[in-house]
């Protein structure tokens, strides 16, 4: 392990050491946080009983449909802003400003509109991860290096394989930068909506949780969320990585 | 210019035109018709009881975009200059700007209670963590002849962060600014959803209740209309030093 990683992970032992400690000496009461090793063990305790397997698997594959969701249709629509500099111009600050909005404040619309239920934080997620797709799907072809453009007309490929076969590779680092901000986004729009109204679901149980003052099985469900988001956002970032060095950091 | 701005009003009516279209196919049980979500936010901005709340909103908003400017462009500047502490903190910094801060609402709750110091707290990390990388990696990116310039003349840390490095990556700072200040007020709101008992993300969870539909979309067009100001504002700022400083 290189000096730098030696260094971070003994930050890290540092910080939860420091953690264990102050919980253990009552420093930070029970009520407030329990020691991580807890939140450890009652992880453990969860992924051994399975007794929230069935809220764990409706919680990941609303994700997955989010995810997918958002994913399609942001690259559709930021391909098509793409080519409409005229429209884009203008939309752009709100893109911007989209983040600033809590959107999850339209989840009881959605509610009224689907019924409670899948089907009602599918659209919630896709909704909050759409716009940075959008965003990175723009931003990728705008890096489309004119040479790459004009081998497509020199080789007189039609419109549809110029697409495929030149703009989206040449586009790649930043749609997968789309890619992992959109997942990282329908998972927020997701829990947010179990945390205010589901049948099921890690955030409901979260929420649940902490309405009954058991606090262990709400901070080993906060542990088993943030190590699978870590997880994941880690492999994409891994991804993004290797494609800018491919492509070069342009 | 001036085609920018007919530009501007045709995705005005476009927008309208479609909100319009939406509001036919499902109802003004889930969607309420523009003109009288803008009507109703006219009236809003009349009352008493909206500028109560979001004067509650704009302080907690306030402070916690200090909080977050001040404290990430520190850290942000620290972790620059030192390139191994940077380099320690780097993946970590990453690590903490994506997890679902939503997640912790039920941990700031219990630590800071129903108040503006949870909503505070709640804006201030949504907001750091992106000011701090932008400025760590602006730093990160000054011309060495710069840092050279400032050991030769032998000036303090602090000199050196005020007087060269913060001018010289201002523009990238700025654009810290711009994302984590979105960030803060998405984490002040959902602060006052989860968290409160005044402020604009109470009154929309008051509505949210009572299924007030063009409540909820009244105070979320003002929110958006305020949001991308702001944003606006900060973008004109950085294109401004970036062609001026």
């Amino acid at each position: 392990m290189t000096k730098v990683g030696v260094a971070r992970l003994a930050f890290v032992v540092i910080v939860f050491s420091a953690l264990e400690l102050l919980c253990r000496l009552g420093i930070i009461t029970r009520v407030t946080m329990i020691p991580p090793s807890e939140m450890v063990t009652s992880l453990w305790d969860i992924v051994e009983s399975g007794r929230f397997n069935s809220d764990i698997s409706f919680t990941f594959f609303n994700v997955v449909a989010a995810a997918v969701v958002a994913i399609g249709i942001g690259f559709l629509l930021g391909a098509g802003l793409h080519s409409l500099p005229r429209l884009r111009r203008p939309l752009e600050p709100l893109l911007s400003a989209y983040y600033a909005i809590p959107t999850f404040v339209f989840y009881p619309l959605l509610i009224v509109a689907f019924g409670v239920g899948r089907t009602a934080l599918v659209v919630m997620g896709s909704m909050f991860g759409v716009v940075a797709m959008i965003v990175n799907t723009t931003l990728g072809l705008d890096h489309v290096p004119p040479a790459v453009e004009r081998t497509g007309s020199v080789l007189k490929l039609d419109v549809l394989r110029q697409l495929i076969l030149l703009r989206l590779p040449a586009a790649a680092p930043h749609l997968v930068t789309g890619v992992k901000l959109a997942v990282a986004y329908s998972i927020i729009g997701i829990v947010a909506g179990e945390f205010i109204l589901a049948t099921a679901g890690i955030g409901k149980r979260v929420s649940f949780a902490y309405d009954n003052f058991d606090n262990r099985t709400m901070y080993g469900l906060l542990l088993l969320l943030l190590v699978a988001v870590m997880l994941v956002n880690g492999a994409l970032s891994a991804w993004e990585r290797r494609l800018h060095r491919r492509f070069g950091q342009r | 210019m001036k085609s920018r701005r007919l530009d501007t009003l045709a995705l005005v009516a476009g927008a309208l035109l479609l909100w319009q279209a939406l509001h036919w196919m499902v109802g003004a049980n889930v969607i309420s018709a523009p003109i009288a979500t803008i009507a109703r936010a006219i009236e809003l901005l009349q009352t008493r009881s909206f500028w109560d709340h979001a004067v509650s909103t704009a302080t907690a908003f306030g402070v916690a975009s200090v909080i977050a400017i001040l404290a990430g462009i520190v850290l942000g500047l620290w972790l620059g200059l030192r390139r191994f502490a940077g380099d320690v903190a780097d993946p970590i910094l990453g690590t903490l700007y994506s997890i679902p801060k939503i997640t912790l609402y039920p941990l700031i709750l219990l630590i800071f209670g129903l108040g503006i110091s949870a909503k505070i707290a709640f804006g201030v990390i949504h907001g750091i963590f992106p000011i701090a990388i932008f400025t760590m990696n602006a730093v990160r990116n000054v011309a060495p002849v710069y840092r050279r310039t400032a050991q030769i003349m032998q000036l303090s840390p602090v000199t050196t962060g005020m007087t060269i490095m913060v001018p010289a990556a201002l523009p990238e700072i700025l654009a810290g600014i711009r994302v984590g200040t979105a960030l803060t007020l998405l984490g002040t709101l959902i602060g006052e959803l989860f968290a409160s008992t005044a402020g604009l993300g109470f009154a929309l969870i008051r509505a949210m209740d009572v299924h007030a539909v063009t409540d909820i979309l009244a105070i979320t067009t003002l929110l958006f209309a305020f949001a991308a100001s702001v944003n606006t504002l900060l973008h004109v700022a950085e294109r401004w030093v970036r062609h001026h400083g």
